[in-house]
């Protein structure tokens, strides 16, 4: 008895190096990305602040009214949000497919033709049904139009062998060609003479505010599409499949994953993020489907994906940064009279520097415990 | 390895968020008006401020604003018709004091500019376009909008002079009324000259989409057309494409004249300029705006680009004295007898229809002698 108690109080200062150590050695590891991100992000903005000097503006007023603009009050924060909400949707369209290794950018086609069908549903079935069964009817239509549309991209890649980047983005075309022939033709409200549109949801149909936030409901379902499809990928059976396949297709075909149906599934969930982009466009905000749903989600959804590296989690502060720097564009506008592509160059440079900034993982070795001196 | 990285990168980002909003708790206390004495007044574009169309003209007409006294003019441009544009107009209100709005696209009306302007009563927003109705929309927004029709009967006049080949071609956007209308008086013009000239008309599909563009006047000039015209939101590629294939040109929207000196006839120009100033002058002295304005020619809504070294004499001789007509108010480019491309009487010879009139609202259909379908 005696014996183990002298044993185990001569063996607590091992114990405690034992538990700092994996405690330095995770901190580093989680340091790492926090690092190099910060540091290209810093990077991005002098590189930027050369640009601003060089058309002869301070980049200190810039920053300044970005910061004012995207998130200095509570108006520019909810600013920001509401042009953040469409992004979590879309980004999901990019992010899903490219676990698998697939890259799909045409996003947009979904979201306009998810719109359409929306509006197409509601059409007959306003006044007969409540407001919530109608919204989770047109809710249910775009899912499904948006999921075959993108789903059949991803299709024709693994079973026909057609490049999916180009496939998707052909198809987007054909979406909104598509969408103009409804909102002109058949689904045309009469009485929208020189802007097409499908008949107008009542006031009462429509998917109100957030309660307390000048912000629609579209942020919490875009928020909550993001966790369910960080659940789907990093915690379930079909996510960890996706992920091999989408690490070595040829691996997964071995192992007797069902790569057909993977990607088909996958991308197919993928569009009916999209298409839910285009619902709540038409539910949240226009009120009816017309040219304007092609705003241009699907394509920023690409940018936010990419800067989030694809991870469902962490396209929801990349979406919210991206729609603070969009926010804040007009106060630059505004305020320092610079044009609006201002802005596109600050995304563009910060895309650049992040994505350059790869290759710099793994190469400082304070971020690599393998690499660290063995303590006594 | 990658999920590992991006979760930390989820966190980093969430961070930095998170210590945005922390710092942004002093912003909070910072109050909207600062100009009380000043005017504010706000301009959203649809497009690019200098897009040689639509929205340039709309910038003139923002620039001629600045030159009063007593107001401060603030323009955004690239704002599309979601809720950017309303986010866009609350900044306006919020952060620059504004108290007059012009959000000057079409899509920009419903539900956008509605929505905030039931927010924002003590508002005023007025828009480009007809939508506004007594009534039905509240009393602090309205519509104004101008008979430029009459500017293209006006470019059909030179065109008919100008075309040797007897076809002229347009480039139209969407076969809707406003379209419609400017399609129809450009042939109604050229026929003025010489009855036996055609126009085809090309539907791109989309306001701006440049490729469609140049690909619609390559279309035209190679069936023969040699004077072209359009209507979508930027005349730039049709005026530079159309005058590189040597064919004679008419503006649309602002004055083009600069991109092709020598082919250039005139061109319809929206006037904002004598618009906007009179709203802001009427602000200014506290007096009611108008919640429906609208004017052609005559009431300086619209306006014609000088002539250019290609129209004749002759040409101009006719030109102006049509222009005169059309000032003094005694002329109709809708006038019976007039038939659509199909054969169908749509306007019966007793009647004749002033620019006003509430039944060139609704056109839905191409004249004869137009070559082209709406559907």
């Amino acid at each position: 008895m005696t014996a183990e108690i002298d044993d185990r109080t001569l063996s607590i200062p091992a114990e405690r190096q034992a538990l700092l150590r994996p405690a330095l050695e995770w901190l580093a590891r989680k340091a790492e990305p926090v690092a190099i991100t910060l540091g290209a992000i810093l990077a991005g903005t002098a590189l930027f602040s050369l640009f601003i000097l060089s058309v002869g503006k301070s980049p200190a007023d810039l920053y300044r009214f970005m910061y004012t603009g995207g998130f200095g009050s509570w108006f520019s924060i909810q600013n920001s949000l509401s042009r953040a909400s469409p992004l979590l949707l879309t980004a999901l369209c990019v992010a899903l497919p490219a676990r698998l290794g697939l890259v799909i950018i045409g996003g947009e086609g979904a979201v306009v033709l998810g719109g359409v069908a929306a509006a197409a549903i509601a059409l007959p079935i306003v006044g007969l049904l409540p407001p919530i069964v109608t919204l989770l009817l047109m809710a249910l239509a775009a899912m499904v139009i948006g999921g075959i549309w993108i789903g059949l991209s991803g299709f024709l890649r693994h079973y026909r062998g057609v490049n999916e980047t180009i496939s998707s983005l052909l198809l987007a075309y054909i979406a909104i060609a598509l969408m103009n022939q409804f909102v002109e033709g058949p689904l045309r409200d009469p009485a929208s003479l020189n802007k097409p549109s499908t008949k107008p949801l009542p006031h009462d149909y429509m998917l109100g505010n957030i309660p307390g936030m000048d912000v629609h409901w579209g942020l919490v379902i875009g928020i909550v599409a993001c966790i369910l499809s960080w659940i789907l990928i990093e915690m379930t059976s079909y996510g960890f499949a996706a992920r091999i396949a989408g690490g070595n297709v040829r691996a997964a075909q071995i192992q007797g994953l069902p790569v057909g149906r993977l990607i088909a599934g996958f991308t197919a969930i993928a569009g009916s993020f999209a298409g839910l982009a285009g619902m709540i466009e038409v539910a949240a905000v226009q009120g009816s489907a017309n040219a304007s749903l092609a705003a241009g989600y699907g394509y920023t959804g690409i940018l936010v994906a990419f800067l989030a590296r694809h991870n469902p989690l962490a396209i929801i502060p990349v979406a919210i940064l991206l729609g603070g720097i969009d926010a804040s564009g007009g106060l630059i506008q505004r305020r320092m009279g610079l044009p609006d592509a201002t802005v596109l160059v600050l995304q563009g440079t910060l895309f650049i520097v992040i994505l350059f900034c790869e290759t710099f993982y793994g190469r400082f070795k304070i971020f690599n415990p393998d690499l660290w001196k063995r303590s006594a | 390895m990658t999920s590992l990285l991006s979760m930390n990168r989820r966190n980093f980002l969430r961070t930095s968020a998170a210590g945005a909003l922390v710092g942004a708790v002093p912003g909070l206390l910072s109050s909207r008006a600062f100009a009380q004495s000043a005017l504010t007044v706000g301009f959203i574009y649809v497009g690019p401020k200098d897009d040689y169309g639509y929205n340039q003209s709309h910038a003139e007409g923002a620039a001629a604003v600045k030159k009063l006294a007593g107001v401060t003019v603030v323009e955004e441009e690239n704002v599309p018709e979601t809720v950017d544009v309303q986010k866009t107009m609350e900044s306006m209100i919020n952060l620059d004091g504004a108290a007059l709005l012009f959000p000057t696209s079409f899509g920009y009306f419903d539900p956008h500019m509605l929505a905030m302007a039931a927010k924002y009563p003590e508002v005023q927003f007025r828009h480009c376009g007809g939508l506004w109705q007594a009534g039905k929309h509240p009393a602090n927004t309205g519509s104004y909008f101008g008979y430029i029709f009459q500017g293209q009967y006006l470019n059909g006049v030179a065109a008919g002079y100008a075309t040797k080949s007897k076809k002229i071609g347009f480039v139209a956007a969407k076969p809707i009324p406003q379209v419609l209308q400017n399609i129809n008086a450009f042939l109604l013009g050229a026929r003025s000259v010489d009855p036996a000239i055609t126009c085809q008309v090309i539907f791109t599909g989309e306001w701006s989409l440049a490729v469609k563009e140049a690909e619609a006047t390559n279309a035209l000039i190679d069936q023969g057309a040699d004077v072209i015209t359009c209507h979508v939101d930027s005349p730039k590629v049709v005026v530079e494409t159309a005058s590189g294939r040597g064919a004679f040109v008419c503006g649309y929207h602002a004055n083009q004249s600069p991109l092709a000196p020598a082919k250039y006839l005139t061109g319809a120009e929206w006037a904002w300029g004598n618009v906007y100033s009179d709203f802001v002058k009427k602000a200014q002295a506290g007096e009611k705006l108008g919640n429906f304005v609208r004017g052609g020619l005559k009431d300086g809504f619209v306006k014609m680009s000088p002539l250019g070294p290609g129209v004749s004499d002759e040409s101009r001789k006719k030109f102006e004295a049509t222009l005169a007509q059309m000032m003094a108010g005694s002329f109709s480019v809708f006038k019976g007898a007039l038939k659509d491309n199909k054969g169908n009487v749509v306007i019966t010879a007793d009647k004749s229809y002033a620019e006003d009139a509430i039944e060139l609202e609704s056109m839905s259909y191409l004249v004869e002698g137009v070559v082209g379908s709406t559907a």
